[in-house]
């Protein structure tokens, strides 16, 4: 007989092969929880030149987004407004105010705000704005509610698993097209009544508007 | 019986069969049990051979030219490889065929020849199977290099729940092909593995220094060689080889399919399972024959890997080697008589098209060199017998690349049409996972027994109760 081994080694191949599917998953969870779009991404919220509140300009002003974003129904991308923009009420309101230089800086200069980009999808991933928001798809439903916010954060994961979501069963997203920019707008106050009209509307949108959300790799992916 | 038990008195022997019918024994010379041992575990524990060194150095330069090589490949992309539209595939996939199929004859010889009490098959199945685990290695490489973002292959490969939400496609023989492929290396770990147990505490209790003791201890898995231990590995040896026996046909089938599934004229074949799983064996025996007639005369096992074992070997190969032959002549004929001018187009092209010096290679390689092996005396010249081998090798790669290149080379339409050539990045990795595939074969036959030791034992003329010399009870350990 061999007595190469103490025979306390006769359990470590169990003992070995626990801990390893302990570490195994502890890693993979660890992963899958850090390392996803739900963590990396949502809640991001840098600091910007200008701490602009779309709070008070789309909440309590109630500026439709479209008054600032104006490409976002013509063009793939949802444009940053420029500082003229802003000019059409800041060259009286709050004219002087020293939280504005930058802008009347921009202005008067012609050099942008750098403004830090939040929502940014990867670049071989063609996401066009237009598209959406003219089949029925709300802002809020990739932005969350911006209304709300006092400065922009990231407020939903954007990965793919957050477009195919919706481009397998697009309905319940859809809205009335004259309400997309309506963020606090929904079916009912009650949700379980609010899904139940969501997803009867939402057929009637597929159909009438034929949405065809493309699951296609090239779809995104060209 | 009883009086074989006494060595002074003669054994009984009624009418014993004429000596022209009798079988040639497994083991020559009326070798030992002892000597088995010592042959073989003296290949493990003696001085290395000269000759190891020079060859290690070799292989291990030529692997890691292979490893710059795709360092190259992953640095810069799959354009420094010849492949381009339309021949999107051509080395890459050609070297992976070759590799899987190589693999074949280990499984083959260790399962099937296994189940069919083919008691020949102990002085070879180690090494065959090693050479498997080899082959499949090499194979393994070419299908995740040639997917350009190999850092992806993690969340493609496996369908694995991931933040794509997507799965991989289940529909496509790729898929099923990591399935198959993966599977067929699991299971042929295993096995050659499990029929490692017994000889690791050969090597174990022969150990002169400690960590050579602790080194074959720690896998011989405490193994002393008990009744219970021989009862539970043998039923453990016949399930893996229950197992392995339809991935002998299934997993060559899949690499088949990768093709056939298409709808590429050359390609879009019915016949390709069995015609590859034909050429999978074939290639098999001819590297098995490759590797092992220089291992014998180097080790010096003429007297366990005999003539008789060659002879048997060729024998197989004449046999697939005549499958493939007909396979051949069959794709012709289904080609015409199919009535489909797509696919006449494609065979045509393929042998007088301007890929014919492939495709006559390809022939003279696998369709008239195994039929050389009728003859006896053939089949029993070392070095012919080797020669050939190499020819089979050489005939199987080209086997690959004709179907997979001249399919692709001419599209429907001429704009599509081209002509692949290879680039040296192309060459240099296929050389180079020859040298993988000689590291790891130098290095397993450095340190595992290259012959199932217990295995042989029981083959040997003595091992039969019948026989004078006495079988078990005849003191011969």
């Amino acid at each position: 007989m061999s007595d190469t081994f103490p025979k306390w080694t006769n359990k470590l191949p169990a003992k070995v092969m626990v801990g390893a599917i302990l570490v195994g998953t502890a890693l993979t969870g660890g992963f899958w929880y850090y390392f996803t779009p739900k963590y990396v991404r949502v809640g991001y919220q840098p600091i910007q030149p200008v701490a602009f509140s779309h709070a008070i300009h789309a909440d309590q002003l109630g500026v439709d987004c479209r008054y600032c974003h104006n490409g976002v129904e013509k063009s793939w991308f949802s444009n940053i407004p420029a500082a003229s923009t802003c000019m059409n009420c800041h060259a009286q309101v709050l004219a002087t105010d020293p939280k504005l230089a930058l802008v009347r800086e921009s202005f008067k200069t012609g050099k942008p705000i750098p403004w830090v980009q939040i929502h940014k999808v990867p670049d071989y991933v063609f996401f066009n704005h237009s598209v959406h928001v003219n089949r029925g798809v709300s802002c809020v439903h990739c932005h969350g509610p911006v209304n709300k916010m006092d400065e922009i954060y990231h407020a939903k994961p954007l990965g793919m698993t957050f477009c195919l979501e919706c481009h397998r069963d697009p309905g319940k997203n859809l809205r009335p097209l004259d309400k997309i920019t309506d963020l606090d707008w929904s079916y009912s106050q009650d949700a379980v009544k609010a899904a139940t009209m969501a997803k009867s509307a939402g057929e009637k949108y597929v159909h009438d508007m034929k949405v065809n959300a493309s699951q296609n790799c090239s779809a995104c992916h060209r | 019986m009883a009086s074989n038990g006494h060595g002074d008195e003669p054994p009984i022997q009624p009418n014993p069969p004429p000596s022209e019918l009798e079988r040639e024994p497994l083991v020559l010379k009326q070798r030992s049990l002892a000597w088995l041992s010592d042959q073989i575990a003296g290949i493990v524990e003696g001085k290395t051979p000269k000759w190891w060194w020079p060859a290690f150095i070799v292989a291990t330069l030529v692997m890691l030219m292979m490893f710059y090589m795709i360092g190259y490949l992953f640095s810069t992309g799959v354009g420094v490889w010849g492949l381009n539209q339309p021949v999107g595939w051509a080395w890459d996939i050609t070297n992976f065929v070759f590799w899987i199929g190589i693999g074949h004859a280990g499984t083959l010889i260790s399962a099937i020849l296994f189940l069919l009490r083919q008691k020949w098959r102990t002085s070879i199945n180690r090494a065959a199977e090693a050479m498997t685990l080899f082959a499949v290695a090499c194979a393994g490489i070419f299908p995740l290099i040639h997917v350009g973002r190999i850092w992806y292959a993690l969340w493609w490969l496996p369908p694995i729940p991931n933040s794509y939400s997507i799965w991989p496609q289940f529909r496509s023989p790729l898929l099923w092909d990591v399935f198959a492929v993966s599977t067929y290396g699991t299971v042929s770990l295993l096995f050659w593995y499990t029929g490692l147990i017994p000889d690791l505490a050969t090597l174990r209790d022969r150990a002169k220094t400690k960590i050579r003791r602790f080194a074959y201890g720690l896998f011989a898995l405490g193994w002393t060689g008990s009744n219970r231990h021989w009862s539970n590995y043998e039923k453990a040896y016949l399930l893996l080889a229950g197992l392995s026996t339809p991935l002998v046909l299934s997993v060559h089938s899949i690499v088949s399919f990768d093709f056939a599934v298409s709808q590429v004229p050359g390609w879009h074949t019915t016949i390709f399972p069995p015609y590859f799983v034909a050429g999978a064996i074939f290639s098999g025996f001819g590297m098995v024959l490759t590797l092992m007639i220089p291992l014998r005369s180097l080790c010096k096992l003429e007297d366990v890997i005999t003539e008789r074992h060659v002879e048997l070997m060729c024998k197989v190969i004449l046999g697939t080697g005549s499958i493939v032959g007909y396979a051949y002549g069959m794709e012709f004929f289904i080609a015409w008589y199919g009535g489909n001018p797509y696919e006449l187009f494609a065979f045509k092209n393929r042998a007088f098209g301007p890929y014919w010096w492939a495709y006559w290679t390809m022939i003279s390689c696998n369709v008239i060199s195994p039929h050389l092996f009728w003859k006896r005396s053939f089949r029993r010249n070392m070095i012919f017998v080797w020669i050939v081998s190499i020819f089979v090798n050489i005939g199987m790669w080209f086997e690959r690349f004709v179907i997979i290149v001249t399919s692709l080379h001419r599209d429907y339409m001429p704009s599509n049409w081209g002509y692949f050539k290879p680039t040296y990045v192309d060459v240099c990795t296929f050389v180079g996972s020859f040298g993988l595939f000689c590291f790891l074969f130098l290095l397993f036959m450095r340190f595992l027994p290259v012959i199932a030791i217990s295995e042989v034992k029981g083959v040997t003329p003595q091992a039969d109760p019948h026989h004078p010399l006495g079988g078990a009870k005849g003191g011969h350990h």
